[in-house]
């Protein structure tokens, strides 16, 4: 089979597995090393990360109940929240990029620039600021309200630039044909051109989803009680600050992990004809990409 | 226009976001360095160092990088009691929060260095690696001499989007209560609630100004250094 042929390497022969394997053991040793030190440290006398009362306290039923679930929950309702919008509102902005009246185009190309540029969190304390003292929101709802907006204003715009990229990335005679059967440029817009671009950008927009869910963190900061702020609520009761982070790190780890996979078997799902036809990427050919190819140029803007 | 002139001169906008390009500069060097170390194990022949490299970018990728200053500042230096300052320096707290803020930021940024590297190796034509294999090349040369001068162009983009990425990351190190740009702005709101569309205005201002010409200069540089095929 082909595709397990290294590109980068010779098959190793009988000198380079002895020599494979040594560097394997040396990797290992100190990959070893760093998790004793860790370890060592997290265990030292003074201040015991790893005793039994500072994990117990996961164990209680008012640990989840009351912290660890209610955080998860208004994390992903933020979250939720933040992907409705912001596909409306990159399907409108991305729309207005592509539009023929110059004026909107140009008033779309700024407002996605300049939401780009600026910091997912100073939207938020923008927003939250917005929100608490012109529009009056009070308690609860005006942190949330900022952290929502925020994160759409700025995946608003990231969105309309998949939408744009994927429409520019359609070979032309798809709106040439739209156009040459009558329809008008918006209706070519809609009913052909927009279909095949988001079919195209969904591995896109799914990794969106996991860089959403991790901006949701920010929320912290504007005193949202996302699972962070209830993991240090809940740290601050039992004096148990790293074992929490750690659980926290391992929800959101899991999470996000569970959503670049949907989205990388979406990729590959598309991609299986585009594959065939472009076989010239090295990691792809060697098998070396265990996880997939990596995303196109698109995919891995803005993903941070 | 009163309000702006109050603003400029009742806080120090300027040293602010010249903590953020410092935080930018040395964090971006930083993310370079590992995320190219991470990147080489990503596609190295042994097995085992492969699997360290996906590890790395699987598990920093997907924590959020709030989470991961936490680490640095509460769980690296509070608990496991190391420090990057002078402990009896009077600046103490101010250093230290500010390097472990670095730290986590070229950490969590290299898993996007190392990704952007591996897209790059992948715009690499097989041809390449083949020929310098024919020629008798390992590895190591492979990389060093062939694919990563040409991967590192065919990167050009992705990585200024990592760098622009990372400008704007710069914020979530105020967590930790380093006076960056989005700290000044949450103080300048807490008393000027009155100019607040202009506070906004300054700040956003200030990283559409940091990372507009960025973004211009890798376009330009995409452009400039891709290999012609």
């Amino acid at each position: 089979m082909s595709s397990s042929v290294p590109v980068l390497f010779d098959a190793p022969g009988p000198k380079a597995r002895a020599r494979h394997a040594v560097i394997a053991v040396v990797g290992v040793l100190l990959a070893g090393l760093f998790l004793g030190w860790m370890i060592k440290g997290l265990a030292n006398p003074d201040n015991n990360q790893l005793s039994a009362d500072k994990w117990a306290p996961f164990l209680t039923p008012e640990a989840w109940t009351a912290y660890f679930l209610p955080g998860l929950f208004r994390t992903l309702q933020a979250a939720l929240l933040a992907v409705v919008l912001s596909c409306l509102g990159g399907l409108l902005l991305g729309m207005g990029r592509l539009a023929s009246a110059r004026s909107l185009r140009a008033f779309c190309g700024l407002v996605v620039e300049f939401f780009r540029a600026v910091p997912v969190l100073m939207g938020m304390l923008f927003a939250f600021n917005f929100g608490l003292f012109v529009l009056q929101i009070s308690g609860n709802t005006v942190a949330l309200f900022g952290v929502v907006t925020g994160l759409t204003l700025y995946n608003s715009s990231v969105i309309a630039e998949l939408i744009r990229s994927g429409v520019t990335a359609l070979p032309r005679g798809q709106r040439e044909a739209g156009l040459a059967l009558g329809l008008s440029g918006g209706q070519t817009l809609r009913s052909v051109l927009l279909p095949q671009a988001v079919t195209a950008m969904l591995p896109s927009l799914v990794s969106q989803l996991v860089v959403i869910l991790k901006d949701t963190a920010l929320g912290y900061i504007i005193t949202y009680p996302e699972l962070i702020r209830a993991g240090q609520n809940f740290a601050s009761v039992n004096g148990n600050l790293i074992p929490t982070l750690m659980v926290v790190a391992v929800m959101f780890i899991l999470l996000n992990y569970a959503l670049s996979r949907v989205a990388r078997s979406l990729e590959r799902r598309i991609s299986a004809r585009r594959i065939r036809a472009a076989p010239n990427a090295l990691l792809l050919v060697e098998g070396l990409a265990p996880d997939g190819i990596v995303e196109g140029e698109a995919a891995v803007r803005d993903q941070h | 226009m009163g309000g702006f002139a109050t603003l400029f001169s009742d806080y120090d906008v300027l040293a602010a976001f010249w903590t953020t390009v410092k935080l930018t500069v040395y964090s971006a060097v930083g993310a370079a360095l590992i995320g190219t170390l991470v990147g080489v194990l990503r596609v190295s022949p042994v097995t085992v160092l492969r699997s360290f490299g996906t590890t790395y970018v699987n598990l920093v990728r997907n924590t959020p990088l709030a989470l991961i200053v936490f680490f640095c500042a509460f769980g690296i230096s509070n608990t496991l009691g190391v420090v990057l300052a002078p402990r009896d320096s009077p600046t103490f707290i101010v250093d230290n929060n500010f390097r472990f803020g670095l730290i986590a930021l070229a950490v969590y940024h290299a898993a996007f260095v190392a990704e952007a590297l591996r897209s790059g190796i992948n715009t690499v034509p097989p041809g390449q690696a083949e020929a310098a294999r024919s020629i008798g090349l390992t590895f190591l040369p492979i990389l060093r001499y062939v694919v990563l001068p040409q991967a590192t162009r065919g990167a050009v983009a992705p990585l200024g989007n990592t760098l622009i990425a990372l400008t704007k990351n710069t914020t979530v190190v105020s967590t930790i209560g380093v006076v960056e740009a989005s700290y000044l702005m949450k103080t300048m709101m807490e008393s000027n609630i009155a100019l607040l569309f202009q506070i906004f205005a300054i700040m956003a201002g200030g990283f559409v100004l940091l990372t507009l010409p960025v973004g211009l200069v890798f376009t330009w540089l995409s452009r400039r250094l891709a290999v012609a095929r």
